[in-house]
């Protein structure tokens, strides 16, 4: 599924610049703890979290995962999102709570 | 091991320093990616390498890991000069965690991190004690030679 769609779907609002909407999404995983998105073997390409440090966003860069959504109208400070723009990480927050966005992209995706 | 390495660097690790904790294993990744790992082996090193930087940030009080890139694996090398683990056993299983309520709101303390460096982790060492810290030994066979992984 496209990333657009996924934004529709959260009514997610974007943080970084240059995001590819077309970026296709196939799977996801959902955390506020982050040694927990690492133990999959496979992590997925999104990652939705209430976790706004820029621990969140070294953690989506080890295992490669392209974007981050943070739940319940979180943003990230500055300094953050200039670590994800760095790594073509993109990040978008959505108002929703993390219940209803993991049941709305969960039905979207699976 | 000793001498015949391809390829080494040592990077410090500061203590309670979270803005950049991660840091080092960032840097371990490029590098292995610049050497043409391939990318199963490489998610590997970086998942046990950020665990790992993660427990001194939080645990040790900081230390250094020394990455060393051989003919036939990657060795991470972890060690820090803090309280040591008083249990090992106890540590490595899945979800046991001392960690502190700050520690948890900064995403840790899911006592998954020791585990996870087991995981991908091809042989793993842990030498520890209250008096000299701990030290990890994290061996990650590399499919250069095309051998099977995980
Ligand atoms: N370098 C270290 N020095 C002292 N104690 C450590 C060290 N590394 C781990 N520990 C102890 O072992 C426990 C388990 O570590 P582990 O990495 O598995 O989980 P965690 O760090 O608590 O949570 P997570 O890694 O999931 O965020 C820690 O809570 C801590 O008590
Ligand atoms: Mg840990």
């Amino acid at each position: 599924m496209k990333l657009e769609k996924i934004k529709e779907l959260l009514q997610a609002e974007e943080l970084t610049s240059g995001i590819d909407l077309n970026l296709e999404i196939a799977s996801a995983r959902a955390s506020d703890l982050m040694s927990d998105v690492l133990s999959s073997s496979h992590a997925g390409d999104l990652l939705l979290t209430g976790l706004v440090n820029a621990q969140a966003v070294r953690t989506a860069n080890v295992v490669d995962m392209k974007v981050i959504i943070f739940v319940r109208d979180k943003a990230p400070a500055a300094d953050t999102i200039q670590l994800a723009e760095q790594w073509n990480i993109h990040l978008l927050a959505t108002k929703k709570s993390m219940l209803e966005a993991c049941g709305l992209l969960w039905a979207a995706l699976y | 091991m000793p001498g015949k390495a391809l390829f080494q660097k040592t990077f410090t690790i500061k203590k309670d320093d979270f803005a950049n904790a991660g840091e080092a294993s960032v840097q371990i990744k490029n590098i292995l990616k610049d050497v043409g790992f391939d990318s199963s082996v490489i998610r590997r090193v970086a998942v046990a390498s950020y665990e790992a930087e993660m427990n001194v940030v939080m645990y040790g009080g900081g230390g250094n890991v020394r990455l060393a890139v051989n003919p036939d694996n990657v060795m991470l090398v972890v060690e820090d000069k803090g309280p040591g683990i008083p249990d090992v056993d106890q540590a490595m299983q899945e979800g046991f965690s001392t960690a502190t309520d700050e520690m948890r709101e900064m995403g840790f303390g899911a006592g998954m991190g020791l585990p996870n460096i087991k995981r991908n982790s091809d042989d793993l060492k842990i030498i520890t004690s209250p008096d000299s810290g701990t030290r990890l030994e994290i061996c990650i066979r590399s499919s250069v030679s095309g051998t099977e992984e995980n």
